[in-house]
């Protein structure tokens, strides 16, 4: 008997323990995140949607060599490169991404393919919201990477209107790459060598 | 009686089972909301303002699904327990008074806010208030799977041991008022004073009220005492079998008889209606001091729901008639003391 009224008291204490506690959590501010109104910030290195990058006279960095495909632990890049010609000169090099396609269902964001690049041209952005209704649409083309992310609703859904003007191929080139390009172009005996604007990169 | 007398308690009947039938789901709400607050979150607040329409898509939600009924069943009591654990929950708010003003309707004289004021209603309230649990163990039973009979089964012993504590704990109040109609026991406390006070009846059985809380957890199935239900054990109890609307009758008739306990506990410890120091309010406050009295239990029970983890069953059964038993025939014993020689009799 006695055992049992003990009990009754240590519980009614623990109780009381139990509830002032949870009486604290209820007065004390809520740690939700509203997701789509307030977005958590990511880390600065965190790796997210891929990037491609463009020389500042608006030609590409990728050459279309692969490695980036190469060092892909999950196979989910697919390069078919092409060669740049006068007419069509797409990216700094000698040949240029025709295809640059990132399955981003497959991709698991380890980063091998932006330390693959000897070009800097793949990089891992900071954007997470990579949902979609269809496995068609997170295949990511090469406009799409070399584009802004798009701008997502409020459901963090992909508003994909990707329709950023092919870049000014005539546009200058580095300083860099001057030579490299001016070389190229003279083994192509053309005739028409354009003076270029000089844009350097500053750096 | 005239015909025109019972048209008026229908109209009567009719609205405070609807007004209650509102409470509960916002009480579906409130639970979710506050019990989100207990552990720092937000619940749900995305459907209308403040989440309010959250009841409204979830019945929509639960309407969409399918009346499912499986194969087994023994069909006409696994469609007759939810409808009659809902019916018994709901004829609890008969006789609760929840204000004290009188209608003359052309010389027929009737209480406002309350369907039947009964002679007898303390006990119509508590054997429709038991006989709910028989919608309980009949689901369970007629369900014909095993988690179903054991929640059903937990059900049978808990309501046993249990009612006994819950009424032994009303008991105090009802020697005290000497009648067992609801509405004279709302005022019952004015008969009573200390010092020119008339304290409710928590003041004068404290510990009464302390075991009717905890007996009245376990007569509603709310946790700590939900073991009939204990979704990690018996993956939903007594209703494992039941989905769709049969779900959100037992469901509905789970809150209602939560909210039942809670008017009955107000009628009884914390004075019905009356406001301390306001003897002549009119119809409207009482009702609002009724309503918050009301949200006081609620809160409590909800902010029990959040602290306190499920027992083990032996255990809930070893609390249930070594400590709280005795505790409350205690109680009764020295309220029938005071009773008896009248100390403080007003």
């Amino acid at each position: 008997m006695s055992n049992n009224f003990t009990g009754v008291f240590r519980g009614t204490k623990n109780t009381g323990v139990g509830l002032a506690t949870t009486l604290r959590a209820f007065l004390g501010r809520n740690i939700t995140e509203q997701y789509p109104e307030y977005k958590h910030p990511v880390m600065p290195r965190f790796r997210g949607r891929h990037k491609l990058h463009r020389h500042a006279n608006g030609l590409e960095k990728c050459v279309g060599c692969s490695l980036c495909a190469a060092a892909c632990p999950a196979d989910c890049i697919r390069v078919v490169a092409a060669e740049n010609t006068d007419d069509n000169r797409v990216s700094a090099g000698e040949r240029f991404a025709q295809v640059y396609e990132i399955n981003m269902s497959r991709c698991i964001f380890c980063g091998y393919c932006e330390m693959a690049c000897p070009f800097d041209a793949i990089t891992l952005g900071n954007d997470w919201e990579l949902a979609d209704l269809n496995r068609d649409q997170m295949i990511y083309t090469k406009n799409m990477l070399l584009a802004d992310p798009p701008t997502k609703d409020n459901y963090g859904m992909n508003r994909r209107a990707v329709t950023r003007p092919e870049p000014d191929l005539d546009s200058s080139l580095p300083v860099w790459l001057e030579e490299t390009v001016s070389r190229e172009r003279a083994e192509r005996s053309s005739t028409d060598l354009a003076p270029t604007k000089r844009q350097g990169r500053g750096k | 009686m005239p015909i025109w007398e019972i048209l008026a308690l229908f109209v009567k009947g009719f609205v405070i089972a609807n007004l209650i039938m509102v409470v509960f789901a916002l009480m579906t709400w409130v639970e979710r909301r506050l019990l989100s607050f207990f552990q720092y979150r937000l619940g749900p607040n995305r459907v209308g303002p403040f989440g309010l329409l959250q009841p409204i898509a979830d019945l929509l939600k639960l309407i969409n699904k399918e009346n499912f009924k499986p194969n087994a069943v023994s069909a006409v009591l696994h469609l007759a327990a939810p409808i009659a654990t809902l019916f018994f929950a709901l004829a609890v708010f008969a006789v609760i008074p929840f204000g004290n003003e009188d209608w003359n309707l052309f010389g027929w004289v009737t209480p406002s806010s309350m369907a039947a004021d009964l002679d007898v209603g303390v006990l119509f309230a508590i054997a429709m208030s038991g006989l709910g649990g028989y919608g309980v163990i009949v689901g369970g039973w007629a369900s014909n799977s095993k988690y179903a009979l054991l929640g059903a089964l937990r059900a049978c012993a808990q309501l046993i041991s249990y009612e006994i504590t819950l009424t032994l704990a009303m008991m105090p109040v009802l020697l005290m008022t000497g009648t067992l109609s609801m509405s004279k026991i709302a005022e019952g406390h004015l008969d009573w004073s200390i010092g020119g006070w008339h304290p409710w009846f928590i003041v004068w059985a404290p510990l009464g009220f302390v075991l009717f809380l905890i007996a009245a957890l376990a007569e509603a199935n709310r946790a700590p005492f939900d073991h009939s239900e204990a979704e990690q054990e018996l993956v939903g109890g007594f209703h494992t079998e039941y989905g769709g609307l049969r779900y959100a009758a037992f469901a509905n008739a789970e809150y209602l008889h939560l909210l039942a306990i809670c008017a009955i506990g107000v009628t009884f410890f914390l004075g019905g209606t009356s406001i301390p120091g306001l003897p002549d309010a009119n119809a409207w406050l009482d009702l609002l001091s009724f309503t918050v009295k009301m949200a006081f239990f609620v809160f409590v029970f909800i902010w029990i729901r959040a602290t306190v983890p499920r027992l083990r069953y032996d255990r809930l059964m070893r609390m249930g008639w070594k400590a709280l038993l005795p505790l409350a025939t205690a109680q009764f014993l020295i309220t029938a003391l005071i009773a008896s020689q009248g100390w403080g009799r007003a």
